[in-house]
């Protein structure tokens, strides 16, 4: 604000880019300012590699069941046994283990969502915001209607009428995160479509696809990536609430909302089945959001403190 | 006894490359009926200086002096408290961007009648009978119904004469005015000189006319500050200033004014070199 | 003003258009025989088929069948339940009050406390106070509710017993539904107890619904008021010597709640999606349940209607914002 002698770095980010690593190194020093984004960083890091290597860390197959050690506490409770760190659930099944493999799921529905929506609503954005006419309206007019509807309750429904499911619950999920990216990079686009770089491409003859893809795109990608961080959460916490109503992942898959569903009846017997995976879900959804948060502080200039 | 007396005023902003020094070791004093201008550059730290005595400074902001007293009352040992008591009431200001110095959210009626209830205790229909009485004084047409009016509804010079309203509502005794004319069109900016410096007289005001533009200076000021980088560069009353400028920081701004620019080329400041003269 | 409610009114048109264009495709369009639907497990015979295609009208060109639909629609026919035989919007308007009243105590929640962390946050800028309640705010934004209406049974019903763990209110008390707000009516009732009872059923749903929205509400406040202290006219009101409590909770405050509205606004969305997953935690007897039991018995008028009632509801809200937004914002209304 009043802060006349402070030194001012975007005064270069206004000119046209100068270099891949200098961007990228402007870029490092916001975003590693702020402390969240690099510990977010740092656990979803984590909850990749424990993703990756599922079978090797995890002490039991995930759908081992245990038939002598039902609804087993974490061992520093009494009763509790070591081989079991979070205890089992109602069939035996070790629950740590069943949460090491539903990282797998978690991120993988965050992945396949966010590529999904992500790249049908660049094609769709591109599309309405350089056609213009009767294609904007459209398209423009078809995504209005997704978002008038609640997200969870759209994709919901949808998966109630297409059958539940790990692939319906992904498809749907990106069919209601889609037109976030559509209108972004709508809006982006309209924003640079008259700019004089763009003017000077098309003076140099550069063909339409290259324009939208090669010109275009990437001076707007900057909202989209901070839109696909926060969408990669949201999809990873509908995808666990669908689970949780029954319609996601159907058991004995350990998706972590399943878990939850079958652990329902047992909250007041046995608060481990429970606590755990709501706890998995908790701290991958917020690593991703601190990341967000980080991003967009990070690439956003207009949020960049001046 | 001076209206306000500031002496060895140093204003430092923290901020990540350290401390950075708007204002260094200036004194300024003003007497009552007095128009005294304080001319500088944009970052000359002219507007911080008069900031600080309001008390309107953000908290990365440190004030430091060794005198600052308003009416022999010292400012700085002030709680917010008392302070809120002076200003707006004996000190008031006005400032550069009229219309975004008043709130989009409430009438002009509202903002003037604020001020009255705060300071003079006026309500309901004296304080409606009083802003009505401002804004004919201030000259805007149609008083009654301007009230009613939000400030995006009006002109930039009718915001700034409502701001002067709002200033002059308790017959301050010190008005600031920082830059006031700056942003509005240039028959405009006649006017609201002659508003400020009309009732100046009338109400017997002292005024501090904060601005960079050397013609307003020699019009409307009785003495003038020039300010260079947080420096006071020369103290003097406005006929030997113009006249006889004595640090060559004054001459290069008189230079740059367009009715003394030589051969086809305008000077500016930047021209010159004045680090040296800085203490 | 007229002319400004009249426009928005002209807005929602086509979205109203577009919602049951959506609601109708659902069970007419997408994979799935309706009459194979209706008749369930059991199959028809052909000649059976066809009469069902007939009865219903299917046999007819699709837009023909919307505008019938449509046309039912504006006459308050929703369709009919097939469980339960009755009118969908009978068992929607029953049961809508439940889902209102949690919604509204959990918006109300949300804002209460919300509002005055983000204005909080906001003056102590950079404080720990500042970054733990934003680090908190943000958990909450990631929370998985469901997760958490669990959590919170096992603590204050399971572990403290000092909440019941589901319903609108304790078994013992009977009294016929007068206005379907629980609370009100056990007060009506003049039953000693009903009240505290429908209250202490009330108070878990609230947080847990109200969670999400409790931390949007306080980060948007928070970023709004941020941006509206650094504004000329919060110098300005601070210049007239107006004292702080002033500044910031009417100058500052007034204008950063018009965007805080409009997130307000947004949020009854969210919260529509929230009372389904909260109303199936607590058995909380609202549409939202209503739903999920329509899903699990594959009675597809009600989830259609469902689905078209609730996106009306959610437009109406945001209308009803809009207009509100217009209210507060002088800019807007005057254009």
């Amino acid at each position: 604000m009043t802060d006349p002698a402070a030194p001012n770095p975007r005064v270069n980010a206004d000119h046209p880019p100068v270099g891949r690593g200098e961007r990228f190194r402007e870029f490092w020093y916001y975003f590693s300012v702020n402390r969240g984004a690099v510990i977010g960083v740092f656990v979803f890091s984590l909850l990749v590699l424990v993703a990756i290597f599922a079978p090797w860390i995890a002490p039991h197959s995930p759908t081992q069941q245990f038939r002598d050690a039902l609804l087993v506490p974490p061992p520093w409770i009494e009763g509790g046994r070591a081989e079991f760190l979070f205890g089992t659930d109602a069939v035996g099944r070790d629950i740590l283990s069943r949460l090491i493999h539903g990282a797998r799921y978690s991120l993988l529905i965050g992945a396949i969502v966010v590529t999904l929506s992500l790249s049908t609503g660049i094609m769709f954005g591109l599309l309405a915001g350089y056609a213009r006419g009767w294609v904007d309206t459209v398209l423009m007019r078809l995504m209005d209607l997704i978002l008038a509807f609640p997200s969870l309750l759209l994709a919901l429904v949808l998966v109630a009428i297409l059958g539940p499911g790990l692939v319906n619950t992904m498809i749907a999920i990106a069919l209601v995160l889609q037109p976030h990216f559509t209108r972004l990079t709508r809006s982006a686009v309209l924003a640079e479509v008259n700019r004089e770089y763009v003017t000077s491409a098309r003076v140099a003859g550069a063909g339409h696809m290259r324009l939208m893809f090669r010109t275009i795109l990437p001076n707007c990608l900057a909202p989209l990536i901070v839109q696909a961080t926060l969408s990669f959460s949201t999809a990873i916490l509908d995808a666990a609430a669908l689970g949780f109503l029954g319609l996601g992942a159907q058991p004995p898959t350990p998706e972590w909302g399943t878990m939850l569903a079958e652990a329902r009846q047992f909250i007041l017997r046995a608060w481990w089945v429970v606590t755990f995976p709501g706890l998995a879900i908790l701290i991958t959804v917020l690593s991703i959001n601190l990341v967000g948060d980080g991003l967009r502080d990070a690439l956003d200039p207009k949020l960049k403190r001046s | 006894m001076p209206l306000l007396e500031i002496r060895n005023l140093s204003v430092a902003f923290d901020t990540s490359a350290g401390l950075f020094h708007a204002v260094d070791g200036i004194d300024i004093s003003v007497e009552s009926r007095e128009v005294l201008a304080i001319v500088g550059e944009s970052g000359s730290g002219k507007s911080v200086a008069m900031l600080a005595t309001m008390g309107l400074l953000p908290e990365t902001a440190t004030v430091k002096a060794d005198v600052m007293r308003f009416e022999g009352r010292d400012m700085l040992a002030m709680s917010p408290q008392e302070r809120g008591k002076i200003i707006g009431k004996d000190i008031s200001m006005i400032f550069q961007e009229p219309v975004a110095s008043l709130n989009p959210c409430f009438t002009v009626g509202f903002q003037i009648e604020e001020v009255l209830r705060r300071h003079l205790g006026l309500r309901g229909r004296d304080a409606h009978k009083r802003a009505i009485e401002l804004l004919e004084l201030v000259g805007i047409p149609d008083p009654v119904s301007r009230l009613k009016s939000f400030p995006h509804q009006m002109s930039g010079g009718q915001c700034q004469r409502v701001m002067i309203a709002i200033a002059i509502a308790c017959k301050p005794k010190l008005l600031i005015a920082d830059e006031p004319t700056t942003a509005l069109d240039v028959t405009i900016q006649k006017q609201i000189l002659d508003l400020l410096v009309s009732l100046q007289i009338e109400h017997g005001m002292g005024l501090i006319l904060i601005t960079h533009d050397m013609g307003v200076v020699a019009e409307t000021a009785d003495r003038v500050i020039v300010q260079y980088k947080g420096h006071k560069m020369e103290e003097a009353d406005v006929l030997s200033l113009f006249e006889n400028p004595q640090s060559r920081y004054t001459k290069a701004l008189l230079s740059a004014l367009p009715e003394n620019a030589v051969g086809d080329r305008l000077p500016t400041v930047a021209d010159y070199d004045f680090e040296a003269e800085i203490r | 003003m007229v002319r400004f409610l009249f426009h928005r009114l002209l807005l929602i048109l086509p979205t109203f258009i577009g919602i049951t264009i959506v609601a109708f495709a659902f069970v007419r369009v997408l994979p799935g025989d309706p009459v194979l639907l209706i008749a369930g497990e059991r199959g028809v015979t052909p000649e059976r088929y066809q009469d069902l295609m007939q009865q219903f009208g299917y046999d007819r060109p699709i837009w023909v069948q919307y505008f019938d639909y449509l046309a039912g629609i504006f006459q308050g026919d929703f369709g009919t339940s097939i469980s339960t035989k009755r009118p969908v919007i009978q068992d929607f308007l029953t049961l809508f009050p439940a889902t209102i009243e949690l919604s509204l105590c959990a918006i109300t929640f949300a804002v209460a406390l919300g509002v005055p962390m983000g204005i909080i946050a906001a003056v102590k800028r950079g404080t720990w106070f500042d970054q733990t309640l934003m680090g908190t705010a943000l958990v909450g934004y990631s929370m998985p509710i469901f997760w958490l209406g669990l959590l919170l049974i096992i603590l204050f019903s399971g572990i403290l017993g000092w909440t019941p763990v589901s319903g609108r209110i304790s078994l013992m008390y009977y009294f016929p539904a007068v206005t379907g707000f629980m609370t009100i009516d056990s007060l009506l009732s003049g039953q000693e107890g009903a009240f505290t009872s429908a209250l202490s059923h009330l108070i878990l749903p609230t947080i847990t619904l109200g969670t999400i929205p409790l931390a949007v509400v306080a980060r948007q406040t928070r970023s709004a008021m941020l941006e509206v202290l650094g504004e000329d006219y919060v110098r300005t009101a601070r210049a007239k010597g107006m004292p702080t409590r002033r500044v910031i909770g009417l100058h500052a405050l007034r204008n950063a709640l018009i965007p805080v509205i409009t997130t307000i606004g947004l949020q009854i969305g969210v919260m529509m999606a929230g009372a389904i997953l909260t109303e199936t935690i607590f058995s909380w007897p609202g549409v939202g349940k209503w739903m999920i039991d329509a899903i699990g018995r594959r009675d597809y008028p009600v989830v259609q209607a469902g689905l078209l009632l609730i996106a009306l509801v959610v437009m109406t809200v945001n209308l009803i914002v809009d207009v509100l937004y217009g209210l507060i914002n002088p800019r807007i209304r005057h254009q």
